[in-house]
């Protein structure tokens, strides 16, 4: 199942990227303009943004949340997502590894213009916050139908 | 001897590719232990209990397991800071911890491991007797 989705032209996880954001990384920083909101990649929480004809899917990856404990708000085509992540160390425990985020997060992505605000739908399952909005009527591919 | 620090300082071994040949995504994971257990936490987002792999092979816990979100048909990326969809990471344990009581659950992608440690290596506190 997942070998196939791999494959896909454009997939979210796809090869591409990667060997572009190892390219970044080996020159230091990416060729062209960057987005004025970009943050260090690592930035937490990660976060995929794709496209499709019919709107935008927005794939944040935070485990261990309450749903109550994020929130989302959306201006024109930014999204905002910010929240708090409890640290869990158990009192009295030594710590070894702490590599988990903890603290309050914030990040904002900036969607494709023509996307609807009102049409946010967003739910949270097995630690990913996903939130899809839906193009406007008026932008949204439409066939061009040729008389003869 | 300091063998309990062998979770903790050992960390991840291997991290091979998976079957499509994108490596597998190290999960980012807390690790504390106190006079009864070692307990471990990893972020996990996207992994199902269905599609978590957890084992105990002699003295090596491995995590596994692959990110199930269902995407629509045609999406192109416009960003991606993950590039994987299998999580993979694996600890060396030391002998003191109770490997048959090693307990563990899944909630919102944040897995949680207890490794209890065996009954007689557990620290006991010595009675000082006056006299």
């Amino acid at each position: 199942m997942f070998g196939s989705i791999t494959n896909w032209e454009g997939d979210l996880f796809d090869q591409f990227s990667r060997l572009q954001r190892d390219l970044d990384d080996f020159w230091g920083a990416s060729p062209g303009p960057a987005n004025i909101r970009a943050v260090a990649r690592g930035s937490y929480p990660a976060i995929n943004v794709g496209v499709t004809a019919d709107g935008a899917e927005i794939y944040v990856f935070a485990a261990g949340l309450d749903q109550e404990q994020i929130d989302l708000s959306v201006q024109q085509n930014l999204l905002t997502i910010s929240g708090e992540c409890p640290a869990n160390q158990p009192e009295g425990a030594n710590a070894y590894l702490q590599e988990r985020f903890s603290g309050s997060f914030r990040r904002v992505i900036a969607l494709p213009e023509d996307i609807d605000p009102d049409s946010a739908r967003a739910n949270y399952h097995d630690g990913v916050l996903h939130v899809s909005f839906a193009r406007k009527e008026e932008a949204k591919p439409r066939q061009i139908r040729i008389n003869q | 001897m300091n063998t309990e620090k062998d979770v903790a300082t050992q960390g991840a071994q291997s991290e091979p590719a998976d079957s499509s040949g994108s490596p597998a995504l190290r999960p980012a994971v807390d690790i504390f232990e106190n006079g009864d257990a070692i307990r471990l936490f990893a972020d996990l987002p996207g992994v199902s209990e269905e599609s978590l792999q957890l084992e105990v092979d002699d003295r090596t816990l491995t995590i596994q397991g692959d990110i199930g979100i269902e995407m629509p048909e045609g999406m192109k990326s416009l960003h991606a800071d993950v590039r994987s969809r299998r999580y993979r990471r694996a600890f060396t344990l030391s002998n003191e911890l109770d490997t048959a009581r090693i307990e563990a659950s899944l909630k919102n992608g944040l897995l949680t491991v207890t490794l209890p440690k065996r009954e007689e290596v557990r620290p006991r506190k010595i009675e000082i007797t006056a006299g």
